[in-house]
């Protein structure tokens, strides 16, 4: 039977089980849009921007699991995705972005709203496709699912002129994908799982660092089996949290910049790091000449472009964390080691360094302060709420005052770093899970970026907590200003911040606002009980707090600084612990 | 040190693009490119001429494997293997210098393909040195203009270095 593009289109989305699609229309993905109109078992979120659309679709994919999907016009609206599509590639975060294209007999013509969107996001995705020929389309749409959700997962986008979704064909839907260029390896090399088990086994000082690939892999199980087998301590870095409990006793917390003392200590004097999907980014390695330099390292990542980017590894395996994780657990168990007692000294004194310098803040009776509204969200929803942040302090508190106990809980942009994305989002995860307790922590200058999208979440009845800790300033660019340029606060005091209040009200939500620090808790208790519309929660903090400890840039991981008032402490010699 | 990649790829529209952006995005140096369809026209193979130490090339040989269309990156460094490369230049000889010029061409094995009044093109193909020595022989003769294709390179049978 024929069918045009658009249908089959639909019919591809369809088979790909999705079942939310996020989007804009415009004049060149009509043909789209009214096939969508009669359309029952898919629905079409609109939002008020694209590039909340392909954010919104991120979201999803990050609590979900699954591909996320949006559908955008040509032009304008394709150009408005690059930031999504950047923030998901830099996050490996699966998506399908399918953009209107001008008629193929007009590509390069400059024609009314022509972008070339394939060249544009050629170096943000992690393939593209323009479709020329309504004949490759079913082929295209099941390899681009294929390519965006296997191996190192990342974004995908399809162009996709007028005439191809106008035209028609027989729809055949391809029973599976061979790409011969394209074959992810999950298989870890056996001879260096042996060797990373080794390694692992006779580390005296081990630290298992891990990332956002535990998340992407599934192997939160696995890498917890690991910690407690071994009796090795976990930091994550920003896109591990929820990779590994929070509250377990052997969880030291985040590295890097804004990590914790416990973390960073123990990485730099570690006599083993164990990196699982992580890429040993800048702002966790801080001066890479001096990132863990007593260790050996093993990397595993399913991406071999991760491995000796940025530091030495002693002992690669390139392959899928779980898979990997489960043969080197293997391997471990047939060893005869006794780890608790080869670990006893090293575990106290990570405790002590844990115990020196935990994670706190000044509180104050009269201010707010921005760690505390964090700390309230995490006791009032028992650690049980689906967190996405915006970019900045906020997101750090976010990060350093709630404890992750579960993966696919915190949402945040950690490559890319990219300022409103935590809103549209928590719209997405909020469809994802529509029962879930959906926040997003947000700044006062970030949630600007994307506060349109009120609508779609007020539209949709969608109840998500908006938590702004509003400092009135560019806070994460106001701290460096700060400690880094004679506080000249060049263009960060952000004069005029509308009320938020009026604002949510405006659009139809909820807007609550707290000033003083007893007025927290029950603004957050009143929020939490709304649950068919979004809530502005205007938290109007102090706007001097700083987040700590921090790692300036280009200092080494254990080169921290911390607030004012607390002297520093001893450097840690590592000559000195005792082995049993 | 230089190295001499040789990569497969699928024979679609943007490849080439994906190729050389993903060196200019990561800052890879690209001294010479060539591509040409294979004997299977799905698959065209290219040659890349690039500078870096070991841990660069090594990067530069991941991430191209990375690329979707890429069928296979092989370094040719770590085999015996030929290279050569086309060189077409034109010059404009004094009238007495003629005979020369056209000795010197045929000691290099090179040919004329084209002659005028004034000038005559010569075709010249060889490795680098070879090449180098004949535009260095030509330099006298009034070099008029000059172009070079970029290197090609095969791998020698069945020898590994
Ligand atoms: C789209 C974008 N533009 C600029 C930046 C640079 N930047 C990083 S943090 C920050 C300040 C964020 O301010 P706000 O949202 O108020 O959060 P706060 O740090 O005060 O919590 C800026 C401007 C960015 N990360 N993203």
């Amino acid at each position: 039977m024929k069918m045009s593009g658009a249908e089959i289109l639909i019919e591809c989305l369809k088979k790909e089980g999705v079942k939310h699609v996020f989007g804009y229309p415009g004049g060149v993905v009509l043909n789209i849009f009214d096939v969508l109109y009669d359309e029952k078992d898919l629905e079409l979120i609109l939002t008020r921007h694209e590039q909340a659309a392909v954010h919104a679709a991120d979201g999803y994919a990050r609590v979900s699991g699954k591909v996320g999907v949006a559908i955008v016009t040509s032009g304008p609206g394709a150009t408005n995705t690059v930031t999504g599509l950047a923030t998901a590639s830099m996050d490996s975060i699966p998506i399908v972005v399918f953009t209107g294209q001008v008629p193929t007999m007009l590509i390069g013509n400059d024609a009314f709203q022509e972008a070339d969107i394939v060249g544009i996001t050629r170096p943000c995705t992690k393939h593209n496709y323009l479709v020329k020929d309504v004949k490759d389309l079913a082929q295209t749409v099941r390899e681009a699912f294929h390519i965006a959700s296997t191996g190192r997962p990342g974004p995908v986008l399809i162009d996709l002129p007028k005439d191809v979704t106008s035209g028609m064909c027989d729809f055949v839907w391809p029973k599976e994908v061979n790409i011969r260029s394209y074959n992810p390896k999950y298989e870890g090399n056996k001879w260096q799982m042996k060797q990373a088990a080794e390694e692992i086994a006779k580390a005296k000082r081990p630290v298992i660092m891990a990332g956002g690939g535990v998340i992407l892999s599934g192997a939160s199980k696995e890498l917890k089996e690991l910690a407690e087998l071994t009796k090795t301590p976990v930091t994550v870095t920003m896109m591990g949290l929820g990779g590994f409990p929070g509250t377990n006793n052997l969880s030291m917390g985040m590295l890097g910049m804004h990590g914790t003392y416990c973390a960073n200590m123990a990485v730099q004097n570690a006599d083993l790091i164990v990196g699982i999907g992580v890429r040993f980014d800048d702002r966790v390695t801080g001066r890479t000449a001096d990132f863990a330099p007593k260790a050996r390292i093993v990397h595993i990542d399913i991406d071999p472009t991760s491995i000796r980017k940025t530091t030495r590894v002693d002992v690669p395996v390139v392959g899928d964390i779980k898979q990997v994780l489960k043969e080197i657990i293997k391997n471990l168990k047939e060893t005869k080691e006794q780890w608790g007692a080869v670990r006893k000294s090293w575990l106290k004194q990570v405790d002590t360094w844990k115990k020196e310098r935990p994670l706190d803040y000044e509180h104050d009776d009269k201010i707010i302060k921005p760690q505390f509204v964090v700390e309230k969200i995490y006791e009032l929803t028992n650690g049980e709420a689906v967190i996405c942040t915006e970019v900045g302090q906020n997101q750090m508190w976010a990060a350093q005052f709630y404890k992750y106990d579960k993966p696919r809980t915190w949402l945040s942009s950690g490559g890319l770093g990219t300022m409103g994305y935590g809103f549209p989002a928590a719209i997405g995860a909020q469809f994802a899970m529509p029962k879930a307790t959906v926040f997003d922590i947000a700044g006062d200058g970030s949630i600007q970026m994307n506060i349109q999208e009120l609508a779609t979440a007020v539209i949709n009845k969608l109840p998500i907590k908006v938590a702004i800790l509003n400092n009135r300033y560019l806070g994460m660019v106001r701290q460096w200003q700060e400690l880094f340029f004679n506080e000249r606060y060049s263009h960060t005091n952000l004069d005029v911040v509308p009320d938020f209040v009026k604002v949510a009200e405006a659009y139809g939500a909820v807007g609550l606002r707290a000033t003083k620090p007893e007025e927290v808790e029950p603004v957050l208790r009143e929020a939490l009980k709304i649950k068919d519309r979004p809530v502005f929660m205007d938290f109007v903090v102090d706007w001097h707090e700083k987040v700590y400890p921090m790692v300036p840039a280009g200092a080494a991981i254990d080169e921290m600084i911390f607030g004012e008032k607390k002297e520093k402490k001893q450097k840690f010699d590592s000559s000195q612990i005792k082995i049993a | 040190m230089k190295h001499t990649i040789s990569v497969l790829v699928e024979n679609k529209f943007g490849v080439l693009s994906r190729v050389s952006g993903l060196f200019s995005g990561r800052g890879f140096n690209i001294e010479s490119l060539s591509v040409g369809e294979t004997i299977d026209p799905d698959i065209s193979s290219m040659t890349i001429i690039t500078h870096g130490d070991d841990l660069i090339i090594e990067q530069i040989t991941k991430q191209l494997n990375k690329l979707i269309d890429v069928i296979k990156v092989t370094d040719l460094m770590e085999v015996e293997h030929v290279e050569r490369e086309m060189v077409l230049v034109k010059i404009a000889p004094a009238k007495a210098d003629r005979p020369d010029a056209l000795r010197i061409t045929e000691i290099f094995r090179g040919r004329i393909i084209d002659s005028g009044p004034k000038t005559f093109t010569i075709e010249i193909t060889g490795d680098e040195k070879k090449i180098s020595a004949f535009v260095e022989m030509m330099r006298p003769y009034n070099i008029k203009e000059f172009v070079r294709t970029g290197k090609v390179a095969i791998a020698r049978e069945g020898v590994k270095k």
